[in-house]
């Protein structure tokens, strides 16, 4: 299938960039889009120009390396996909696709697709971790937890960190990120000792680190790779609100 | 000192427009209903129940001032959090779409700002055609069955909507109220932490029920004082 690109070009941090127009005329269906770019990038290396900088490492969906804007939409049409997992048969031959990087002002580009996404990381820091000494590993099943629960703590915990949620969000809001966090450790009892001082760091972080507010489009759900639901954005509140009140 | 940073946090923030929004919305709909009263067979009974409105006396202004501050903190918010969405994206994406559902990102709820604003410049005008709009002292009195001489709010209401400006102008207002509640309801509990995975979806589908019959409650009065 033949495949026109139009993709964004930066050279640093600090030049502006703009679209520039690629077309590659051996793609294969069965190809991931990550895939396509490598393509383009034997091309543009033959011809003596520079090849487009994108990040990705595992290529199965489970890093959370790669992110790309394709076709308007983070991570592209196919839901539940991470880009690398994207396959070009969810497009038609002779398509253009406008490539750009996750847009936030938290994002800063470093080069043509890579943005810098370690405010994640400094959310993370603040407190995305359980700090108390919960000693050697217990007996299994030692805490009981209802399946539900269990269920939905690992639905949460199965964020990767791509960065989707906020590239979507038209307010640049990383909620669904920092709640899918807050959530994955509230939810179980280890987790739920350092709980009020969690969510109000994590939050405190999110606002230090210039993201937008949640306006509860629920756009970020529907790009993330994972499928996280904002319930946990809800949960984030509640825990918000108790850690606040209870403090 | 801690509440107020709380308040002013991401999640304040939305826990603030939520409340006042709520608060705004439960004004929005015993409003409504007022106004159905110009309905009645009874052509006294608007009259009456503005009048039994304004002498509750003290319970009447501390409402009147809590809506106030509502308006005003929900207006204030509101239009923050449109500022830090600007600062958050200071580049913007030449190619952008929704990825559509399980996304809530439909029209209301991508105007919220615009309908938001349209309803506070509403507000001011429509304050100053009726609340501040001519009184007794200009000769609007009418008579209750009671025997009372009180301000004749329906009389000015009639006249009002006589004018095709009034009288078109406002259920256009009234279609974008029912937009700004169509995400509005729903999100505000979204935002109050109240939503479940389970209650979503049914929440979701009430608030446009919601918005649709407030719309029309409102748009039917003056549509009918133009027409019959
Ligand atoms: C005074 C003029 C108004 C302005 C400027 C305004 C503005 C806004 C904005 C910008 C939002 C979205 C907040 C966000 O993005 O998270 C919003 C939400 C909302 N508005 Fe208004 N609005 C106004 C009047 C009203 C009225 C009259 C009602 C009642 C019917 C109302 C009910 C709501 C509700 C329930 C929400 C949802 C709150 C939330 O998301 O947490 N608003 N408003
Ligand atoms: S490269 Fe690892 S998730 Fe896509």
């Amino acid at each position: 299938m033949i495949i026109h690109l139009r993709i964004w070009r930066q050279e640093d941090r600090t030049s502006k960039g703009r679209l520039v127009d690629y077309t590659v005329n051996e793609a294969s269906e069965h190809m991931s889009f990550l895939e396509l770019l490598d393509v383009l990038n034997e091309q543009l290396l033959q011809s003596g120009d520079e090849p487009v900088e994108f990040d990705s490492d595992c290529r199965e969906g489970i890093c959370g390396s790669c992110g790309l804007m394709v076709a308007g939409i983070a991570h592209g049409p196919q839901k539940r996909t991470a880009v690398c997992q994207l396959h070009m048969r969810s497009f038609n031959d002779g398509d253009t696709i406008t490539v750009e990087p996750f847009r936030a002002k938290a994002f800063p580009i470093i080069r043509d697709l890579v943005v810098d996404r370690s405010a994640f990381d400094r959310i993370i820091e603040a407190h995305g971790y359980v700090s108390v000494t919960t000693g050697s590993a217990p007996d299994a099943n030692a805490i009981p937890i209802p399946k539900e629960t269990v269920d939905d703590a690992m639905d949460y915990a199965a964020c990767i960190g791509c960065g989707a949620c906020v590239a979507a969000c038209p307010n640049g809001s990383a909620s669904l990120f920092t709640a899918a966090k807050i959530s994955h450790l509230g939810l179980l009892p280890q987790g739920q000792v350092e709980a009020s001082q969690r969510v109000i760091s994590m939050v405190d972080q999110m606002d230090a680190e210039g993201f937008g507010d949640c306006s509860n489009y629920a756009e970020c759900e529907a790009v993330c790779p994972k499928g996280i639901s904002i319930q946990g954005i809800a949960r984030m509140r509640r825990a918000y609100m108790k850690g606040v009140l209870s403090a | 000192m801690k509440m107020m940073s709380a308040l002013m946090s991401p999640v304040g923030r939305k826990v603030l427009t939520g409340v006042t929004g709520i608060g705004l919305v439960a004004f929005v709909i015993a409003h409504m209903i007022g106004n159905l009263t110009y309905l009645s067979p009874d052509p006294t009974a608007y009259n009456a129940y503005a009048y039994k409105l304004m002498s509750l006396g003290w319970i009447f202004y501390t409402i009147e001032i809590l809506l106030a501050l509502c308006f005003i903190l929900h207006a204030v918010v509101g239009i923050t959090i449109q500022v830090r969405r600007r600062q958050a994206r200071p580049i913007g994406y030449k190619n952008y779409t929704s990825a559509g559902s399980p996304s809530l990102q439909g029209y209301s709820a991508r105007s919220m700002i615009f309908t938001g604003i349209i309803l506070l410049v509403f507000l001011v005008l429509h304050l100053i055609s009726f609340k501040y709009g001519p009184g007794e002292a200009e000769g609007y009195i009418a008579t209750l069955s009671t025997g009372e001489e009180v301000r004749d709010l329906r009389r000015l209401m009639t006249e009002k909507f006589h004018e095709p400006l009034y009288a078109f102008g406002y259920p256009i207002i009234m279609i974008l109220l029912g937009m700004h509640m169509r995400h509005g309801v729903w999100s505000a509990l979204q935002s109050l932490g109240v939503m479940s995975r389970r209650l979503s979806p049914l929440v979701y589908t009430l608030a446009a029920i919601l918005g649709i019959l407030v719309a029309i409650g409102f748009l039917f009065v003056p549509l009918y004082i133009y027409f019959w």
